[in-house]
C-alpha cells in the first residue's frame, strides 16, 4: 500500500517544512538576515541545496530562496477515493523535507555552535557525541575511500536497535564490510550512536561508524556528504539536479536502515533518500514498495530481521560487498583500521614510544625454502610481557614463486601496515624500521597472539597478491638484539632498493602504466603513470601498477606503450594520447605528462596536491590536502579540487603527488621545481631533504630559502617582494604565460 | 415499418444511461442511429473496398468470389479501366487516410492560425498559459530561447518565441520539398527507416493533395506504391499537424496533468443551464469554458431562474476541456443523440467532425438549440439549428453570444429525463505528466517505466484508442479487449471514445488496477498511484503516444526504435476515417495495430497481404484485424511476447550486485 506511505510522506514534508520556516524566520529576527550561514570547514555551502538548486546560500538570507523552493514542492494531500498520482508528489514532499532540514541544520550551528564536535571522532568524556558535517579534510580523506573501492558505499541508520547488543552486531557487520554507517535520529530518545558507545563500540570516522546527530534532520550530512563527492571527484556542476541525482544513483551505494516506529517525517526522508536513489530497509511492518525504478532495485522493504538486515541492505541495494575470511579471534576489516588503542587500553606496544627496535621487510627466498603458510615466532612471546609492558618486534615475510620479482618486495612490504591495522585491537603506524604495534588488552582477552600477525599476512597477502607468489611464510622476532641484528641487514637491502627506483627514468622507460582505478567516480578520468611522474593520488607509484597489472591482466592498471615521443620537454607520447582518448571516453586526446600550462593530466579529485600559476610570481604554487588555509590563488585547496575535479583539464591547474615535487621530471616542461615559488609550511618540511637534495642537483642549494610559504603571505602581492630579496630563480625565467 | 426494426436496448450497449435514453427515445418514437443500425444494412461490395466510383463510367463493382476466394478459379477481376481489385481498394483505403490525415491536419491548422494570432497579438482571448511547454516546443522547431546579450546568454521574450514558432509551424502544412520538421522527434533509427522507404513527408497538404492526384482516374495503378503515399501522408499527419495541433494546444491553454473528472449523461443538472460542446476542437469551447465563469455571465444565469452552468463535452471537445480542465464528459459519439433526448439540453454546441447531421432532427422534438460555429461545418436543416460563426479574433465575446442564447433558452424546457448515471475517472496523462509522475520534479523519467516493463511487471504498453461504431455493441468491444489487456499485466493507454468507455466503465480510477489488472500492473500502479489505464486526450492526441513511446526508447533497454517496442495500438471499435489515417501513422512508425472493424480491403487479398504482412518489413509495423476483442487482445499480447522475447527480456531479470570493477566500466550517465 503505496497510497499510506505517500499519505504519511506528504503529511511529514509539510510538517517538516513548516518548523523549518518557524525556525527559520525565529533565526531572521534574532540574527538578522546576513548573519552567516554555513557548515564550519566545507566547501560548496549548503551542499545538498547547492548541488541541486545551485543556489550558494552563504547567509541566512539567501536561504529565504531554497525554503520557498522547498514550499512550493509540497503537493497536494492524498485523497482517500479517485487520487491522482502520488510518486512524484512524494518525491516532491521529500525532497521539500530535506531541503528544509539542511537549513534547520544549518540555523543549528549559528544557534548552538557547540552542539557539533568539529572532529574526526566524538569526544565522549566531554560529551561530544555528534559530529555534523564532515569537515573537508575530513571528507576528502574519506572520499577517496570511496572513489577507490576501499569504502563500498554507506549505511544511513536512523533511529535505535532494540538494545545495544543488536546495534552492535548491526554496526560490526557493517564494517566487515567496509560500508560506513551514518548515524542520525533517535528512536524515543534512544539513538544508535549511543547504543553503539554503551556497548563498548568505538565510533567516529575512524571507525566508518559516524554518529552525525541525533534528530532526522542529520540525514542529511549523509546525503550532503554523498553530493559533496559528487560534485569533488564526480565532476557534476552545481545546478544540475538530475546528473547529480543519477550519478548518485548508479555510483554511490547508499541505503538506509529505518531502526523503529516509521512516523511521518521519517516517512518523509525516505522519500527524499528516493529521489537519490537510495533506498529503505526497516525492521517494521511498514507498507512495502518492490516495484524498481527510481532506485535501482526495490524502493521500501519492511520486516528485515535484526541478523538479515546488513545482507539484505546491500542486496536491494544492488551491492556486492566482501568479507575477510581470516581466521583470528578478533574481527577483521578495513574499518578497524582506523581504530586507536589508547595508552590505558594498550595490553603491550612494539616501537613507537617504548623505544623498542622494530622493522618489517618482505624478501623473496628460494621455492624449496618457504613453507607455505608457516608463522614462527623466534624469542619470548606476549606472556612474557606485562600488561602495559612492551618488547622489540621484527617482521619477516618470505616469499616465493616463479612469477615473483624484486621489484614487488617494497610493495608487498607497504601492504603490512594497513593490513595490520584491519584487525580490531591492533594498531600500527609507520614502516620499514619504524614501525609502531600496539594490541589492546581487550584483543588479548579474546586470545589474539603474536602469531595471529602471520596469520593476518599470509592469507591477506595471498588474497590480494596471491597471483605474483605461490609461497609466503612468516617470521616474528621479539628477542631484542636480533631484531637490532636483523635491521642492520634490512637497512642495507632498503638502501639499495631506493637507489635503484630512483635511477628509473621515463626516458629509459618504454611501457608506463594507467589507473583507472577512480572510474567509478570519475568516469573521464585517466591518470598515466611513469617512473618519474607518481601517480596523483600518492597511493601508486609505476612499481605499484607494474605490479597490480601482473596481479590483475585485466584491472585499472594497464601497460601503456609510451611509442613515437612527440614532444619529449612537455612529456607528449603517442602511444600515451592514443590510450587516455580511449580510456577517457573521448573526453580527453592529449596529455603532457610534464606541464600544468599545457594540457595538463587530469584529476579526479583525489590528488595528493594541486599546483597552480601564479601569473604576476612567474611561477607556480602547490598545495596539499591537509592545509586548510588560503593560497596566492586565492582559492583553498578544497575550492580549487572542485574546480578541477572530475576528470577535466584545466590549464594552469594539475594534480600531483606530495613525492612528485621532487621527482625530476616534476613540471620539467614549464621549468621544474625551480618555478615553485610558495608551499604550505607543513608540505614545505615534510619534503625539506628532498628539496635541498633537488636544488643542489639544479645548482640552487639554497632553493628551499627561497621558496614562500603561508608565513610570507597568503596573496601573489603578499609573496612577490619576498621572492624578489631572495632573487627566486622563477622571476629570471622565461614567462611562464609562454 | 420503422415500427417492427427497432434496436434492442440491452442489446445495443453495454452503457445503462445508454440503454435507459434508449427506452426513452424510442417510447416518444425517436429515432438514433441505433435504430438505424438495425434497419439499414451495409453493403458487402463497399466493406471490402472493391467499389470503384471515381469516374463516370462505373461505379465498377468487382465482388470477390467464393470459387476466387477458394483458389478455384483465377482472380481476373477488373474494373472498366481494367483496374485490378488491389488498386481499387489501394485507391479506395489512401483515399480514406487522406480525408482522415486532412481532417486532423486541418484542426491543427486552424490551431497554428490561431496560434499565430495570439502570438501577433491579434486574438486577446487567447495566451500562453503553459512556459514550459513553449521552451520545449520551441526545441522541437530549432527556435532558440535565449539571445545573446553582451557575453551572457538570457532568456528570449517568450511572446518572439511564439512569433517564430507560430511561423514555422504554421509553414509545415505549405511546405513543398525537403524533411517536414517535427517527424525528427522520433527515434533516431525509427527516422532512419522512413529515409530508407522514402515516406518523410515533404508538407502536409502536399502529401494530401498527392494522394487526391494519384488516385484519380488512370494515374497510380501500384498499390504497394499508392499505400507508400499513404505511408507518407499519414507521418505528415501523426508526426506534422496533430503533433503540432496537440503542443500549441498546450501552450496555449496548459499542458494535462492529472486531475479528477466525471463522465455520463448523468452530469447534466437539472436546475443548470446545460451547455454541451461537441466535435474536435478546443478552440472555441475553451472560450465557453472561459465565459461561463465570467462575472456577467454568471449573473446572467440567475436573471433566467438557473443556479449556473454546466459546460459538459461529447466526442473529443469533451476530452480536450476533460483534461484540462476537469469539466464533465456527457457522452461519446454514439451518445450524441441521447444527450437531446434528456431534455436538459439548452445548446448543442458543435464544431467540427463526428457531429450527426441527425442532431438537427432529434433537436426539433426538444427545446434544444443545435449551435453549429465553423464556417466549414454547418448544417442547412432542422428547425433549432442555429450557426453562430466562431472567429478567433473575438472569440470570447462570440463564446459569451453562444451562452447566452443557452441561457436564454433555459426557460422553454420541457420534460427532463437526467439518468442518474456518472463515473468518477482521473484523467490527463500526457507525456509530460506521466514523466513527472514516473520520478517528480527532481527524477521524472520514463525510466522507472521501462524498468518494470524489462523486470515483467509490466508487460508491454498498448494504445486503445478510436471510435465508437454503431455496427457493434456500444462499448463493448473497448472494455473487454482493455479488461483482457490489462489482467495480462499489460498497461493501456488510451484517447478519444475509447477512453470514455474506459471512464464509464470505471477503468479509469486507480482503485480499478486492484479489481482487475494483473499482480505486475497492479503493483506499479499502486506504487504510482494511478489507474491501469491512462487517459490521454482526444483523438488527436494520439501523437502523445507516439511522443510517449519515443521517450520510453530514448530511456533505454527497450531497443532502439518505435518497432522494437512490446507495444502495440488497437482501436477495435473505428468508424471514422481520421482512425485510418492514424493507424496508418502507427503502423509507418512501427506499431502492431489491431482492429476490431475491417478495412475495406478483404476484396483484395494482395492488398491484405500488403497490408498485414509486408509493411512489417517496411515500417515494423503492420495492421492486423480480428473482430472478437479477447481474441485480438490475446494476439496482441503474442506480438508483445514476441517482443519481449527479441528484446532477451522474456526471462526474469537477475539481480545485479556490483562491485568496484563493475562500477569502474559504468559509462557516463
Amino acid at each position: 500500500m503505496s497510497k499510506l506511505v505517500a499519505f504519511a510522506a506528504i503529511q511529514g514534508g509539510y510538517n517538516i517544512v513548516q518548523k523549518a520556516e518557524g525556525k527559520y524566520k525565529a533565526a531572521v529576527e534574532k540574527y538578522g538576515p546576513d548573519q552567516k550561514l554555513e557548515f564550519p570547514n566545507t566547501a560548496y555551502y549548503l551542499p545538498i541545496i547547492y548541488s541541486l538548486l545551485g543556489i550558494p546560500v552563504k547567509t541566512l538570507g539567501d536561504a529565504k530562496k531554497p525554503l520557498e523552493v522547498a514550499r512550493a514542492l509540497l503537493p497536494a494531500h492524498v485523497k482517500i477515493q479517485n487520487h491522482l498520482p502520488y510518486l512524484g508528489p512524494l518525491l516532491d514532499a521529500g525532497m521539500a523535507a530535506i531541503l528544509a532540514e539542511e537549513i534547520v541544520e544549518a540555523i543549528r550551528y549559528v544557534e548552538d555552535p557547540d552542539f557539533y564536535l568539529t572532529a574526526e571522532d566524538p569526544d565522549l568524556e566531554k560529551g561530544k557525541i555528534w559530529l555534523g558535517a564532515a569537515e573537508d579534510t575530513v571528507f576528502r580523506k574519506r572520499g577517496v575511500q570511496f572513489v577507490d573501492g576501499s569504502a563500498p558505499g554507506f549505511a544511513a541508520i536512523v533511529g535505535a536497535a532494540p538494545n545495544p547488543e543488536i546495534a552492535k552486531a548491526i554496526a560490526l557487520e557493517y564494517q566487515k564490510r567496509s560500508i560506513y554507517v551514518f548515524m542520525a535520529a533517535n528512536q524515543g530518545g534512544t539513538t544508535f550512536s549511543e547504543q553503539l558507545v554503551e556497548a563498548g563500540v568505538a565510533i567516529g570516522w575512524n571507525t566508518r561508524l559516524v554518529p552525525f546527530g541525533p534528530d532526522i534532520s542529520a540525514a542529511v550530512f549523509a546525503l550532503g556528504f554523498a553530493n559533496r563527492a559528487a560534485m569533488a571527484f564526480g565532476g557534476v556542476k552545481p545546478g544540475d539536479y538530475q546528473k547529480m541525482l543519477l550519478y548518485n544513483k548508479e555510483r554511490i551505494f547508499a541505503f538506509v536502515n529505518a531502526l523503529g516506529e516509521v512516523g511521518a517525517e521519517w516517512a518523509a526522508n525516505a522519500a527524499g533518500c528516493v529521489n537519490w536513489g537510495f533506498p529503505t530497509l526497516a525492521d517494521t511492518d511498514i507498507p512495502p514498495i518492490l516495484p524498481t525504478g527510481v532506485c535501482t532495485y526495490e524502493h521500501v522493504v519492511p520486516n528485515i530481521e535484526y541478523d538479515k538486515m546488513v545482507q539484505r541492505s546491500v542486496e536491494v541495494r544492488g551491492l556486492k560487498t566482501t568479507v575477510s575470511t581470516i581466521d583470528i579471534p578478533v574481527a577483521y576489516g578495513p574499518a578497524f583500521e582506523g581504530e586507536r588503542i589508547r595508552k590505558g587500553d594498550m595490553f603491550v606496544e612494539m616501537g613507537g614510544g617504548s623505544k623498542t627496535p622494530t622493522f618489517e621487510w618482505v624478501t623473496s627466498v628460494d621455492m624449496d625454502k618457504v613453507e607455505d603458510g608457516k608463522v614462527e615466532v623466534i624469542g619470548p612471546d606476549l606472556t612474557s610481557v606485562k600488561e602495559g609492558g612492551s618488547m622489540a618486534l621484527g617482521i619477516k615475510v618470505e616469499v616465493a614463486g616463479r612469477k615473483f620479482q624484486e621489484d614487488f618486495e617494497p610493495i608487498l612490504e607497504r601492504q603490512i601496515h594497513h593490513l595490520l591495522n584491519y584487525a580490531q585491537g591492533v594498531m600500527h603506524t609507520g614502516q620499514r624500521d619504524i614501525g609502531m604495534v600496539r594490541i589492546s588488552k581487550e584483543a588479548i582477552a579474546k586470545g589474539f597472539k603474536l602469531d595471529h600477525m602471520g596469520v593476518i599476512l599470509h592469507g591477506k597477502l595471498h588474497q590480494d597478491f596471491g597471483a605474483v607468489f605461490d609461497k609466503l611464510q612468516v617470521k616474528i622476532y621479539t628477542d631484542t638484539k636480533e631484531v637490532e641484528k636483523l635491521r642492520e641487514t634490512c637497512r642495507k637491502v632498503w638502501a639499495a632498493r631506493d637507489a635503484r627506483v630512483e635511477n628509473m627514468t621515463d626516458e629509459g622507460t618504454e611501457t608506463y602504466y594507467s589507473c583507472t582505478l577512480c572510474q567509478s567516480f570519475a568516469p573521464n578520468h585517466v591518470c598515466v603513470v611513469s617512473p618519474e611522474r607518481t601517480g596523483l593520488c600518492g597511493a601508486y607509484n609505476w612499481m605499484d601498477c607494474k605490479a597490480s597489472f601482473e596481479i590483475n591482466p585485466t584491472g585499472p592498471n594497464q601497460p601503456i606503450e609510451k611509442g613515437e615521443v612527440m614532444d619529449q620537454k612537455l612529456g607528449i607520447f603517442k602511444g600515451a594520447n592514443e590510450f587516455v582518448e580511449k580510456a577517457s571516453r573521448q573526453a580527453v586526446n592529449n596529455v603532457c605528462f610534464y606541464s600544468l600550462m599545457n594540457d595538463p593530466m587530469t584529476t579526479c579529485g583525489c590528488c595528493e596536491c594541486i599546483a597552480a600559476v601564479l601569473p604576476s610570481c612567474n611561477g607556480v604554487m602547490s598545495v596539499h590536502r591537509d592545509y586548510t588555509g588560503e593560497t596566492p590563488i586565492g582559492m583553498k585547496f578544497t575550492t580549487l579540487a572542485g574546480e578541477m575535479g572530475g576528470g577535466a583539464q584545466s590549464p594552469g591547474f594539475v594534480g600531483h603527488a606530495k613525492y612528485n615535487i621532487i621527482q625530476r621530471k616534476f613540471l620539467s616542461g614549464d621549468g621544474g621545481i625551480a618555478r615553485i615559488v610558495w608551499l604550505p609550511k607543513s608540505l614545505k618540511e615534510e619534503l625539506k631533504d628532498k628539496i635541498d637534495a633537488r636544488g643542489k642537483e639544479i645548482g640552487i642549494p639554497d632553493l628551499y630559502d627561497r621558496i614562500a610559504d603561508e608565513t610570507v603571505g597568503t596573496s601573489e602581492e603578499a609573496i612577490l617582494p619576498f621572492l624578489q630579496e631572495k632573487k627566486h630563480p622563477a622571476l629570471e625565467m622565461d614567462s611562464i604565460l609562454g | 415499418m420503422s415500427e417492427e426494426k427497432k434496436a434492442v436496448p440491452e442489446a445495443v450497449s453495454i452503457d445503462t444511461a445508454t440503454i435507459k435514453m434508449l427506452h426513452i427515445a424510442q417510447e416518444r418514437g425517436q429515432e438514433t442511429i441505433f435504430d438505424r443500425a438495425v434497419k439499414m444494412k451495409q453493403c458487402n461490395i463497399g466493406t471490402e473496398g472493391i467499389c470503384c466510383k471515381i469516374c463516370s463510367q462505373g461505379p465498377c463493382r468487382l465482388p470477390m468470389t467464393k470459387a476466387i476466394k477458394d483458389g478455384a478459379e483465377p482472380d481476373t477481376r477488373k474494373g472498366l479501366c481494367g483496374a485490378s481489385p488491389e488498386t481499387i481498394a489501394a485507391r479506395n483505403l489512401v483515399r480514406m487516410m487522406a480525408a482522415g490525415c486532412a481532417s486532423h491536419s486541418d484542426h491543427g491548422r486552424s490551431v497554428a492560425e490561431t496560434f499565430r494570432a495570439m502570438a501577433y497579438g491579434e486574438a486577446k482571448d487567447y495566451t500562453i498559459k503553459d512556459e514550459l511547454k513553449l521552451i520545449d516546443t520551441a526545441g522541437y522547431f530549432g527556435v532558440p530561447t535565449t539571445v545573446k546579450e553582451g557575453d551572457e546568454e538570457v532568456p528570449r521574450d517568450k511572446w518572439e518565441i511564439a512569433r517564430e514558432i507560430a511561423d514555422i509551424a504554421l509553414g509545415q502544412w505549405g511546405t513543398q520539398q525537403g524533411q517536414m520538421i517535427y517527424p525528427r522527434r522520433a527515434p533516431q533509427a525509427t527516422q532512419d527507416r522512413w529515409v530508407k522507404h522514402g515516406v518523410w513527408p515533404r508538407g502536409i497538404d502536399r502529401e494530401v493533395v498527392e494522394i487526391m492526384h494519384r488516385t484519380h482516374m488512370g494515374v497510380d495503378q501500384d498499390y504497394r506504391n499508392l499505400l507508400k503515399q499513404g505511408a507518407r501522408c499519414s507521418l505528415g499527419n501523426g508526426w506534422g499537424g496533430s503533433m503540432m495541433a496537440t503542443d500549441l494546444q498546450d501552450i496555449m491553454f496548459g499542458t494535462p496533468y492529472p486531475n479528477n473528472g466525471n463522465i455520463n449523461l448523468g452530469v447534466l443538472a437539472h436546475n443548470k443551464i446545460n451547455i454541451i460542446v461537441h466535435g474536435h476542437d478546443p478552440l472555441l469551447s475553451e472560450m465557453i469554458v472561459a465565459a461561463v465563469h465570467t462575472p456577467d455571465m454568471i449573473e446572467y444565469a440567475k436573471t433566467v431562474g438557473a443556479e449556473g452552468y454546466v459546460v459538459a463535452g461529447m466526442c473529443c471537445t469533451a476530452n480536450e476541456i476533460l483534461v484540462r480542465h476537469g469539466m464533465p464528459i456527457a457522452g461519446d459519439y454514439l451518445q450524441q443523440e441521447l444527450a437531446v433526448v434528456t431534455g436538459a439540453v439548452e445548446a448543442m454546441v458543435v464544431d467540427v467532425q463526428c457531429v450527426m447531421e441527425n442532431l438537427a432532427n432529434i433537436s426539433e422534438c426538444y427545446h434544444t438549440k443545435f449551435v453549429t460555429t465553423m464556417p466549414i461545418a454547418k448544417c442547412a436543416i432542422g428547425k433549432n439549428t442555429v450557426h453562430v460563426e466562431f472567429e478567433e479574433h473575438h472569440a470570447l465575446d462570440i463564446a459569451k453570444k453562444i451562452v447566452k442564447l443557452a441561457a436564454d433558452n433555459y426557460k422553454n424546457r420541457g420534460q427532463v429525463n437526467i439518468p442518474s448515471e456518472t463515473n468518477k475517472m482521473v484523467v490527463g496523462f500526457s507525456t509530460e505528466a506521466i514523466k513527472y509522475h514516473l520520478g517528480g520534479t527532481f527524477r521524472g523519467s520514463f525510466v522507472p517505466l521501462n524498468d518494470n516493463i524489462i523486470n515483467g511487471r509490466i508487460r508491454g504498453v498498448v494504445g486503445v484508442v478510436g471510435c465508437n461504431n454503431a455496427r457493434m455493441e456500444h462499448d463493448r468491444v473497448h472494455i473487454d479487449m482493455i479488461k483482457e489487456l490489462i489482467k495480462n499485466d499489460v498497461i493501456v493507454l488510451t484517447t478519444g471514445c475509447s477512453a470514455m468507455a474506459c471512464g464509464k466503465a470505471g477503468l479509469l480510477t486507480p482503485e480499478a488496477a486492484a479489481v482487475y489488472a494483473g499482480p505486475g500492473l497492479a503493483e506499479v500502479c499502486e506504487t504510482v498511484g494511478i489507474p491501469p489505464v491512462l487517459h490521454m486526450g482526444s483523438c488527436l492526441d494520439n501523437s502523445r503516444i507516439l511522443t510517449a513511446a519515443t521517450e520510453v526508447v530514448k530511456a533505454g533497454g527497450l531497443g532502439k526504435e518505435l518497432a522494437d517496442l512490446p507495444a502495440a495500438g488497437a482501436a477495435p471499435g473505428w468508424m471514422s476515417e481520421k482512425a485510418v489515417g492514424i493507424g496508418q501513422y502507427f503502423v509507418t512508425s512501427g506499431v502492431y495495430v489491431m482492429l476490431g472493424v475491417p478495412l475495406p480491403i478483404y476484396g483484395s487479398p494482395k492488398l491484405v497481404e500488403h497490408l498485414e504482412v509486408e509493411m512489417e518489413e517496411l515500417y515494423g509495423g503492420k495492421w492486423a484485424y480480428d473482430p472478437d476483442p479477447v481474441s485480438a487482445a490475446r494476439k496482441i499480447i503474442d506480438h508483445i511476447d514476441k517482443k519481449r522475447k527479441a528484446l532477451g527480456i522474456d526471462t526474469a531479470r537477475e539481480r545485479v550486485l556490483m562491485d568496484m570493477a563493475d562500477r569502474q566500466k559504468l559509462e557516463v550517465a
